[in-house]
């Protein structure tokens, strides 16, 4: 009785709503973090990019010491969830149009939603963490 | 007098009221979150574009490297500087206007 209670799977779904510039404030990476951490427990995960949230996933960041910033460039990361089985990235087409972004600045494949979708996928979710 | 935005014109409105309030002739400095409001082909490139009639407005090249930008992708007319140009604009005006 007690193993097959173990054994029962509780698969929820997990939606990560990331709103911020990657390097101006904690939050991005700190969000990433919890994604890998969360990832260990075989769960529905989803990420959703939205307004600045955006700016995380643009192509060529260079943070190195001779490019002057000197931080920690976690936007590789993004490109290794897939191998976490995080493969599911939405991407709101209001933020990455008002910022004179396309698809083709971004690093990694996701999926661009309008406001209906990224309603609807929203509110499919069991768990939302906002960063 | 110099002003430095440092946060996204997306996320504050720190560099829509510094460009309300800047005097003409007073240098304008983005950095850090700030340098996304020298990029070209945003909603705030109007707004960035009409400022630089009246005002020098100067970007810090290596905010926008780690961001994933060039000196490129900024508006026509705005300068890019390293850290040692940061500290001479510092060093050239009277005083300083952080708008945080």
């Amino acid at each position: 009785m007690e193993d097959e209670m173990m054994d029962e799977e509780v698969i929820k779904k997990f939606l990560y709503v990331n709103r911020k510039a990657p390097y101006g404030t904690v939050y991005a990476l700190e969000s990433l973090e919890v994604v890998l951490i969360g990832a260990a427990f075989d769960q529905d995960v989803s990420l959703a990019f939205i307004d600045d949230g955006v700016y995380q996933l643009k192509k060529d960041q260079n943070t190195s010491v001779d490019a002057g910033a000197g931080m920690k460039n976690f936007s590789k990361t993004y490109r290794a969830l897939e191998a976490y089985d995080v493969e599911k990235l939405y991407v709101d087409k209001k933020s990455m149009d008002e910022r004179g972004l396309s698809v083709d600045d971004l690093l990694v494949d996701v999926e661009i939603l309008d406001e209906a979708k990224m309603a609807e996928m929203m509110g499919q979710q069991d768990v939302v963490l906002s960063f | 007098m110099l002003h430095t935005v440092n946060k996204s014109p997306f996320e504050k409105n720190s560099l829509e009221t510094c460009l309300r309030l800047a005097s003409a002739g007073n240098a304008i400095l983005l950095f850090e979150d700030g340098v996304y409001g020298a990029v070209k082909g945003t909603r705030f490139e109007p707004t960035v574009s009409n400022a630089l009639t009246n005002n020098k407005v100067y970007v810090l090249v290596s905010d926008l490297e780690a961001r994933g930008m060039n000196t490129d992708n900024v508006i026509d007319g705005i300068e890019t500087v390293d850290y040692a140009g940061f500290v001479d604009l510092v060093a050239d005006n009277k005083s300083v206007q952080s708008w945080l």
